[in-house]
């Protein structure tokens, strides 16, 4: 059995109409992700360190809804959060209301490894963050013209937006929008899960949450069991409405029906995304010890891609259109 | 119809050495709490409601490390923590670093039930707080003398203590035994956890859990446990309501509150087998107790350290509040 890694750029209401100049940049940017953790499992780094690499690579890119290119809250600031998880240990690391820290996947790590504790937030995982001397920014560097139109938009219609959601319908507005504002809310929470060749598996999820969302709102993406989670059966990262990834324990579920009911992976991921949320809610990632892979989602798409040892590899963002 | 049944709990892992009198005190309030419970139970409570009014007597009295009597930070501040759900559609709020509100249990339910969101925190959840107009007082108000004292013992040893305080004039009796039950690397007379909780099915089997903490005596500023965390220390779905107390991180690991619903649904477990599965094979080196009730009107808990505060009762008359094996 060889390793195996998937990594998911967002669920949510991504509409087929998605424009060429707003689809490809984030093909190529998974496709980029892709290679750098295909590149890390062939060089023998551990499957934890392949995770935090591959979600920092995704923190990086504005595209998508962590780091830099988080969403915004309704003070139009950002607070990042993010967790990670070692399968092999089941030790695991987290961390909320980040505003300064470059890349929140790794602090988590930080957390996981440098305290007797599991999870920092807020003014104490800011001080932490200076304590370990991590990679800071003003916050301004998190914040994308394309979030603080998002923003306005959600503002506009008085609602929070999950990841992706279609832009409101509003027939006051002429036909020729800004580019931005039409059909553009495809951004999403990012994670990465992977399995080396001796069956070790990690997670790691890093998001800026929901647009619009209060101040000191915490989602699923910080929550092991709801967003993250990795065990000795497999490796889950979960996206979407984090208040139901949350209520439905969806990354830790996975596991559980697999240890329980004995089902595989893609059985178990099946059936949390089919049956067990509601449907447009929730996207997931996850890979076994046996090296298998399922990336279901209940929502129109889901940016992702995948690839196994032997050579085979995937990017995609609806069901039936397989970019390569 | 079905019998109701509720349980609460006041920290697992006890101090061998607890003095008689601070003994009687838990249990005294752990029976006035239960009969809170029962009496509104009686009256066709629902569950959520039972929980909550449960908890936030806990949380007002000092003797347990919730709400007023929490635990310190390493700052010498309150930063309290909770979490409710309720079963038969599985909603949730929690809260995590909270420094004046009166019952943090009460707004983490307004979080499940006037926000847009399921988990609220530090500056955030006290506006969230002041936005509902709940019951707010001076972060001095929650901090007691013997926390205090507890601190600073903790920060002389330098390590992160759990929740349990023994009066200063106890500890120098204390601190000379070698005492038998370690927790955290230390003896068990400076370890002990009291995080607070309370599972309800009501007549109608309807099942809710809510658990309310100050967290780790000594506990880094900002540092989050396994109380706000759903599935982690507190879980309720159709068939059960879990709380859970001791070692904050091996219970998140663990996942033990979803772990016990979890064994129920997918392996079919009663509710007894099923504590008793999650108590056993989910905590590796970690120590960790809980309490759980089922739709079927049942009560268990289970425990792998030396005691549990805890009570729990029945409709059929049943009652009983005990802290050792």
């Amino acid at each position: 059995m060889g390793w195996a890694i998937a990594l998911h750029g967002g669920a949510g209401d991504i509409p087929y109409s998605l424009t060429p100049e707003r689809r490809q940049p984030r093909e190529e940017a998974l496709r980029h992700c892709l290679q750098i953790g295909i590149k890390a499992l062939n060089s023998k780094f551990t499957p934890l360190d392949v995770v935090e690499l591959v979600v920092r690579e995704l923190e990086n890119i504005p595209h998508f809804n962590a780091g830099r290119g988080s969403v915004l809250t309704n003070k139009g600031t950002v607070e990042m959060e993010a967790s990670i998880m070692d399968g092999k240990t089941m030790k695991c690391g987290a961390v909320s209301g980040l505003t300064t820290v470059v890349n929140a996947v790794s602090l988590a790590r930080l957390v996981m490894e440098n305290t007797p504790h599991i999870y920092l937030a807020f003014d104490g995982a800011e001080d932490f963050a200076r304590q370990q001397g991590v990679e800071t920014v003003d916050s301004s560097h998190f914040i994308t013209p394309e979030n603080i139109e998002r923003l306005n938009q959600a503002k506009d219609a008085n609602r929070v937006q999950i990841d992706y959601t279609q832009p409101i319908q509003n027939d006051t507005k002429n036909e020729t929008e800004p580019p931005f504002a039409n059909g553009d809310s495809q951004i999403g929470t990012v994670g990465c899960v992977a399995v080396d060749s001796n069956g070790n598996l990690a997670s790691a999820t890093s998001t800026g949450g929901l647009v619009n969302k209060m101040v000191g709102r915490i989602g699923d993406t910080p929550v092991i069991g709801a967003g993250t989670y990795a065990n000795e059966f497999c490796a889950v990262s979960a996206t979407g409405k984090g208040e139901a990834i949350i209520r439905g324990t969806v990354a830790r579920d996975v596991a559980a029906l697999m240890e329980f009911k004995g089902l595989s992976l893609k059985e178990a991921a099946d059936i949390v995304v089919q049956e067990r949320t509601p449907k447009g809610t929730v996207g997931l990632v996850a890979v076994s010890a046996a090296g298998e892979i399922a990336m279901p989602y209940n929502t129109t798409g889901m940016f992702r891609a995948c690839a196994t040892e032997d050579g085979y590899s995937e990017v995609a963002i609806w069901p039936d259109t397989k970019i390569e | 119809m079905v019998g109701w049944a509720i349980a609460v709990h006041g920290g697992a892992g006890v101090d061998p050495n607890l003095p008689p009198r601070r003994q009687e005190e838990a249990k005294q309030l752990l029976t006035h709490c239960l009969n809170l419970g029962i009496s509104a139970l009686s009256s066709n409570a629902s569950a959520v409601d039972v929980v909550e009014l449960v908890v936030r007597q806990l949380e007002s009295n000092p003797l347990f490390n919730s709400g007023r009597g929490s635990a310190l930070t390493a700052k010498g501040t309150v930063e309290m923590e909770a979490s409710i759900m309720d079963g038969a559609k599985r909603r949730c709020g929690a809260v995590s670093g909270l420094s004046t509100v009166k019952n943090p249990v009460s707004l983490a339910r307004l979080v499940m039930e006037k926000s847009p969101h399921s988990y609220l925190a530090f500056s955030g959840a006290e506006e969230f707080a002041r936005q509902q107009g709940v019951e707010v007082e001076n972060n001095e108000y929650f901090i007691t003398p013997d926390n205090v004292g507890m601190l600073k013992l903790a920060k002389e040893a330098n390590t992160i203590m759990f929740d349990y305080r023994i009066p200063i004039a106890g500890y120098e009796k204390c601190i000379g035994f070698e005492s038998p039950v370690k927790m955290n690397g230390l003896p068990i007379s400076i370890y002990a956890p009291e995080t607070v909780g309370c599972v309800v099915v009501d007549s109608e089997g309807r099942c809710a859990a809510a658990t309310s903490t100050g967290g780790l005596m000594n506990k880094m500023s900002g540092r989050i446990g396994d109380s706000p965390l759903i599935g982690a220390g507190t879980y309720a779905c159709e068939v059960c309501g879990v709380s859970c107390t001791g070692e904050g991180e091996a219970i998140i690991r663990g996942t033990l509150a979803r772990e016990v619903a979890a064994v129920m649904e997918y392996k079919g477990l009663r509710l007894q087998e099923a504590v008793d599965f999650v108590i056993k094979h989910r905590l590796d080196e970690g120590f960790a107790g809980l309490i759980a009730v089922s739709n079927k009107g049942e009560v268990a808990y289970g425990f792998n350290c030396n005691g549990m505060f805890r009570g729990c009762a029945t409709e059929d008359g049943f009652m009983e509040v005990e802290i050792w094996e």
